[in-house]
This record gives structure tokens, sequence and C-alpha cells, in this order.
């Protein structure tokens, strides 16, 4: 059903949905950024219309709401565990279909990869809740009509801000909040061209030869493995486990799990001191045939949903965009 | 010809080699210049100087080659470049009112430089207007983070920008990016315990590096800035020396009345049978505590202010060239 707000009816909105839900949405983190006197655009808890930032692209994505970068699973003492409980609120976040896609493919990979469930992305996954922002022009790095994932269909409303709001609410869970308010058809657009776009290279052009090919070695003399492009990126999932000790006589610690990422040293350390992937270049193919080919290969979409936070964020002005460009231009030449 | 010389000086020209002719000591605080003044500046220089401008080593224009006579044309020329200072005083047509204390400078910050703590040139501007006009010779600067690419350390008052690191664990990836750039570029103030980093606070001086590697924003910004000021730096004939740290952690405004109350100490002690006294000699002639306690004076220091207990000031002294004997 199809309503329509003025901002204020908005705001009041908010402000019922906070007793149930935590809201989260992008927001400004006034002199939040690494540099001095700067901003950073992150997903924060929001408390009314003003609080959203909707002019610019958050840097971090918005899985650590319910994905934290580190989390304690559990913590012993002598023979007892005992799981952290969780915020028993729902959780509310205001996303772009980019996003939802992004955290479908987050989904794929906690949820669908094999016969178990994460148990702990699911307890914190199955309380979200998809507040669509209806996205038709994007952002100069955005390639999401590239790979498909400029639509979505996965919202509980989707919201069209202006002068006047307007929601198209889908879920019945939602349909009480609204009850009363001005009705209006309202059916959300998608972005239909980005101004970047990407070629992606054809899945059977990908050749085991590609992986020694010169192209990775530029990455390998430009990246600096500080791993910005994993950290805000809504589709990375990797983690690693951190077991602590904390009492004296190690009786007692935690059990924590923490985002990993495959640009980070340290990575693909073994035992015995080996590592894989000792060069950024490698690191850079890792990434981009998992983001474009292997999890296509798994889950029969990309992992990459073309949300161009890597491009906006690392420090040696490496795009992932143009490497899949350079990638798709390889494979056909061959 | 009759030039009063000490009058000459202080409105911001020079006795210079050649007999009768002056050059022009153009101020450029925080080093920062609006460029439609360099037409101004290639004016004078082309029409009263000789077609040249000095860049001097204060981040100054200095144009040579001008007849003394010239010197109150040129006075009016150059007062929308004086007003563009924003001096509290009125200048009108007379000129620069001082030339003791020197031109503030700053490296170029924050407004480009992604290391810069702080605007320094805004800072810079706003010490010119605090300290200017005053005929004491006082050497200030102002550089963006503890690279000092301003070489603060050789001026009288040195400021340098700097942040406190505030630590989220929580936001912790332990991918040690901070750590080891702190151990290999800074001071080695990082150290990871049970995957956590731990800071020593004696030990970091703020550069903020640690903020700039953090890929989760882990490590950020305190809200509040917080400065070093070194104090009485100096190149010179007798003991050149780098300025050693007075204040750490010290906010804006403790910085600023500090060096306000530091023109009343050197008009208390300056040696008056002197042509002009650096306030370092008069540092070393009254003794480190003297100085203390008097630009300490009425300033508030935040909580997170720590001053130096003692200063020995090092150098180097022409008079003990053992090397060489
Ligand atoms: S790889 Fe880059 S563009 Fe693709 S989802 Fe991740 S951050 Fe977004
Ligand atoms: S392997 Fe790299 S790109 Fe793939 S999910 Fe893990 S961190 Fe992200
Ligand atoms: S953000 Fe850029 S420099 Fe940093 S790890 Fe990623 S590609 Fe390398
Ligand atoms: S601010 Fe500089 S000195 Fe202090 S911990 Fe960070 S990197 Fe080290
Ligand atoms: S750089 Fe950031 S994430 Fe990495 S160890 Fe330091 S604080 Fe943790």
């Amino acid at each position: 059903m199809g309503y329509q707000l003025s901002r204020e009816q908005f705001d009041s909105f908010l402000a019922r949905l906070q007793e149930e839900y935590r809201v989260f949405g992008p927001a400004v983190d006034v002199d939040g950024g690494a540099l001095a006197d700067t901003d950073r655009i992150t997903y924060k808890e929001v408390r009314c219309l003003g609080d959203l930032e909707l002019n610019r692209k958050s840097y971090f994505s918005p899985k650590e709401i319910f994905y934290p970068v580190r989390e304690t699973l559990f913590r012993f003492c002598q023979g007892d565990t005992t799981e952290p409980q969780i915020d028993g609120k729902k959780t509310a976040i205001f996303l772009r279909p980019c996003d939802i896609n992004g955290i479908d493919r987050l989904d794929a990979i906690f949820l669908k990869n094999g016969p178990l469930e994460d148990f702990y992305y699911k307890r914190r996954r199955d309380k979200v809740r998809f507040f669509l922002i209806e996205c038709t022009t994007g952002f100069d790095s955005c390639f999401c009509v590239s790979m498909n994932a400029n639509r979505t269909e996965l919202f509980d409303v989707a919201l069209r801000f202006g002068d006047e709001i307007l929601a198209d609410v889908k879920s019945p869970e939602f349909e009480p909040y609204f009850a009363g308010l001005a009705q209006k058809p309202f059916e959300v657009r998608f972005i239909e061209k980005n101004s970047k776009e990407v070629r992606l290279p054809g899945v059977a052009d990908i050749t085991p030869d590609l992986f020694e090919h010169e192209l990775w070695k530029e990455y390998s003399a430009r990246c600096i493995a500080c791993g910005r492009c994993n950290t805000s990126c809504i589709t990375c999932s990797c983690f690693t486990m951190q077991d602590v000790s904390l009492g004296a006589e190690n009786q007692m610690g935690e059990r924590r799990r923490i985002w990993a990422g495959c640009h980070v040293n340290g990575f693909a350390d073994i035992a015995g001191g080996h590592g894989y992937r000792q060069q950024k270049g490698d690191r850079m193919r890792f990434k981009t045939m998992h983001k474009i080919y292997d999890y296509y290969l798994r889950f029969g979409k990309h992992q990459c949903v073309g949300c161009g936070r890597c491009d906006d964020v690392c420090p040696q002005y490496i795009s992932f965009a143009g490497c899949i460009n350079k990638v798709s231009d390889v494979a056909a030449e061959r | 010809m009759s030039v009063d010389t000490r009058k000459v000086i202080k409105n911001g020209y020079r006795v210079t080699r050649t007999r009768g002719k002056t050059a022009l000591r153009i101020r450029v605080p925080g080093g920062h210049l609006e460029t439609r003044f360099l037409a101004l500046i290639d004016r004078i220089a082309s029409q009263y100087g000789d077609g040249t401008a000095h860049i001097t080593t204060r981040q100054g224009f200095e144009l040579p080659g001008i007849d003394f006579e010239r010197i109150p044309e040129i006075n009016k020329l150059i007062r929308p470049l004086i007003e563009s200072l924003g001096l509290s005083v009125e200048v009108g047509d007379s000129g620069y009112p001082a030339a003791g204390t020197r031109n503030i400078c700053a490296c170029i910050g924050n407004r480009v430089c992604t290391f810069g703590n702080d605007d320094t040139t805004g800072l810079a501007r706003e010490i010119e207007r605090m300290v200017y006009p005053n005929n004491l010779h006082f050497k200030i600067a102002v550089t963006g983070c503890p690279n000092d690419c301003i070489k603060a350390v050789m001026n009288d008052f040195g400021i340098i920008c700097t942040v406190e690191p505030l630590y989220d664990p929580s936001r912790c990836i332990s991918c040690g990016a901070c750590v080891d750039n702190c151990a290999k570029a800074v001071t080695g103030a990082l150290s990871m315990k049970d995957f956590s980093v731990v800071r020593n606070p004696d030990i970091c001086i703020g550069c903020g590096e640690c903020i700039r590697k953090c890929p989760t924003g882990a490590m950020r910004r305190s809200s509040s800035k917080s400065y070093r000021l070194v104090v009485m730096g100096r190149t010179g004939r007798k003991n050149p020396r780098i300025a050693q740290t007075f204040l750490k952690w010290a906010d804006k405004e403790a910085i600023l009345a500090v060096i306000r109350n530091a023109y009343g100490y050197v008009e208390r002690h300056i040696d008056r049978t002197l042509d002009k006294e650096h306030v370092g000699y008069i540092v070393d002639r009254t003794g480190y505590q003297v100085f203390r306690e008097e630009v300490l004076k009425d300033v508030t220091l935040s909580n997170r202010a720590i001053v130096a207990q003692h200063i020995q000031w090092g150098g180097y002294r022409y008079t003990s060239d053992a090397g060489f004997r």
C-alpha cells in the first residue's frame, strides 16, 4: 500500500518505530574522518529525518550493524560456556538497492553455503528489516546496473524522499505504523544507468593462465594492503577467530570472531610461517576472482554489487571497476 | 641624504648593501597568499624596485632596489595587502606598523596536506592578529603535525598541531597497521595485547598516523584539538639550537595565552642596553623556572595538558668547536 507523509509525519513515524526497532541509516559523523576536520558518512542510529544523510554515500557499508566488526561468540570459564545475549529489539535499516543486494550476497555465504546456517549471523540477521531508499541517480563511483544489483524486491518499505515522503509499505509488519496516513499509490523506481559502466568478462573466458597475467603486476606496485577496500565492502564476509584468555590460570576466556580482508597482511598465512599471495597483485586477483567469478559459479550471481565503496576509499586511487574492465579486455583479447 | 634607519626598519624596510636603496619586506602570515596580491607585488617590484622578488625563509617577499624616497608612495600601494591581515589597529597609508615580531610562518597544513591536524594558515593568521604589530623580536611558527615541515623547532615559539587518538576495540580487526607504522615511522607508542591495541601516552606524540592507517575507524580523532608548544629554538651567532617541548596536549587558548604572556615577560627582562635581544637569550639569563612561572600566569590548562618541569637546551656553541682543536 502506498502512503504520502509530510516531513513531520515521517518524524513521528520514526519516533514510534524506535519503540520496537533500533533504527539505522546513513548519517554524518561530524569530524569522524581519518583526516582532520573531515566528516565521515557512516551507518548510525537515526532519530529523525534530519539525521539521515541522503545526498552522500556512506564510507562504510551497513553490514556492521548485524555482522559486527568484532564479536564475542562465547565466553568460557572452566567447563562452562556462555553466549552473550544480543539486543532484543529488532533492527530497521535505511539503505539503497545495492546494499540490499549486497546483504543478499552475505546471506548466501552465511546461511546457504553448505548444510549449516551460521548461528551468530542468523540471530542478528533475522531481526533486520529493510527500508529502501529510492535511488535513481546514484553517485560517481556506482556501477550497480552493470552488476545487475540496481533493483530489488527484498524490502519491507520503500521510500522516496522529497518535500513529501512517499512510502510503499510491502510488509504487513509495518502497515499499522501507516494506518490513518494519506494513501497515495507509489511504486519505487530504480536507477537504469550509472555514470560508470563496467564490462564483465564472460565466465568461460576466465582461464587459469589469466592468473599469471601481467595485469596484476600493476597492483603489486600500487596497493599498500591497507584493507580499506575489504572493510568498506558490503559483500566482503571473511572473518578470523581470536581466542583470548582472561584469567591468570587460563581458566577463563573468550572466543571472538573479527572481520578479515584478503588484502591485509597475514590473511593467507598458514602454519609453519608460509603465506600465500605475498604479492599485492595476487591479492587483487584473488579478490577480483571472488567478486566476479567464483562466487558466481557457486551461487549464480556475482558477489560484487557495484556499490563503488572500494573505489571511494582506496588511498592509492585503485579502481576496482577499472580492474574489472581490464580483466574483460584481457579475457576478450585471447 | 637623511634616512631615519630605525624608523624605516620598523616600517618593514631594510638598509641594504646598495647605498640609497632599500628593500620592502612583505608579510604573508601562514605562508598562504591570495594570488590577486601577486599582481600588486609585481607592480611594486617593476615600478619601484629592480623587478625581482626574494622569497624569504619566513615566507614573505622581499623586494629590493627601491629608493628610500619612494617609501611613502609604496606604503599607500600596499594598504590593501596590510588590510588583508585583518589587524586590530588602523594602518591607513603609513605602511607596516612594526617589524620586530616576524611573519608567523606555517606549513601548508590541513588545507591541503593529509598529515595536517589543523588549519595552520588559519592559526598563523589568528596569532598574527594577536601579536602584531609589535617591535619585540619574536619568531613564531605553526606546523600541522610532528613532521614539522615548517621547522617550528627553529623558532622561539613553535606550535605543533597534534591529535589524541581514541581507540574503540569493538571496531578493531587487529590488522596491526597502526602498531607497525608507529613502530617503524614514529615513536613505537603502540603495542598489541590480546589482539587489542595499547597506547603508551608518554611516548605518543599525537601525529595521528595510527588514525590515518586504520581501515575500520577503530582509531579516531578526539573531538578536541591539541597542541605541542616547543620553545626557544634558534639559529644565530652564539648557540644555535632546536626548541624543547614546553607544553604537551594543550588546547589552543592556553597556547595563545602563553605567547601573549611571553611579550610581558620580555618587556620585564629585556636588556635595554642592546639594540635588540632575542627572547631565547633572556630565558638563558632568567632561567627556565622564571620563564615558566611568568608565561603560565593566569593561563588555564586543561586536565590533559602537561608542562615540562625542567628544560635543558643543548645546541651548538661556536666557542666549543672542540673538533677543530
Ligand atoms: S567490491 Fe567494491 S563495488 Fe563491489 S560490492 Fe565490494 S565495495 Fe562494492
Ligand atoms: S576473500 Fe576477500 S573479497 Fe572475498 S569475501 Fe573474503 S575478504 Fe571479501
Ligand atoms: S584500499 Fe586500495 S591500497 Fe588498500 S588494500 Fe584495497 S586496493 Fe590496496
Ligand atoms: S598518534 Fe602517532 S605517536 Fe601516537 S600512537 Fe598514533 S602513530 Fe603513534
Ligand atoms: S589499524 Fe585499526 S583495525 Fe588495525 S589494529 Fe590498529 S586500530 Fe585495529
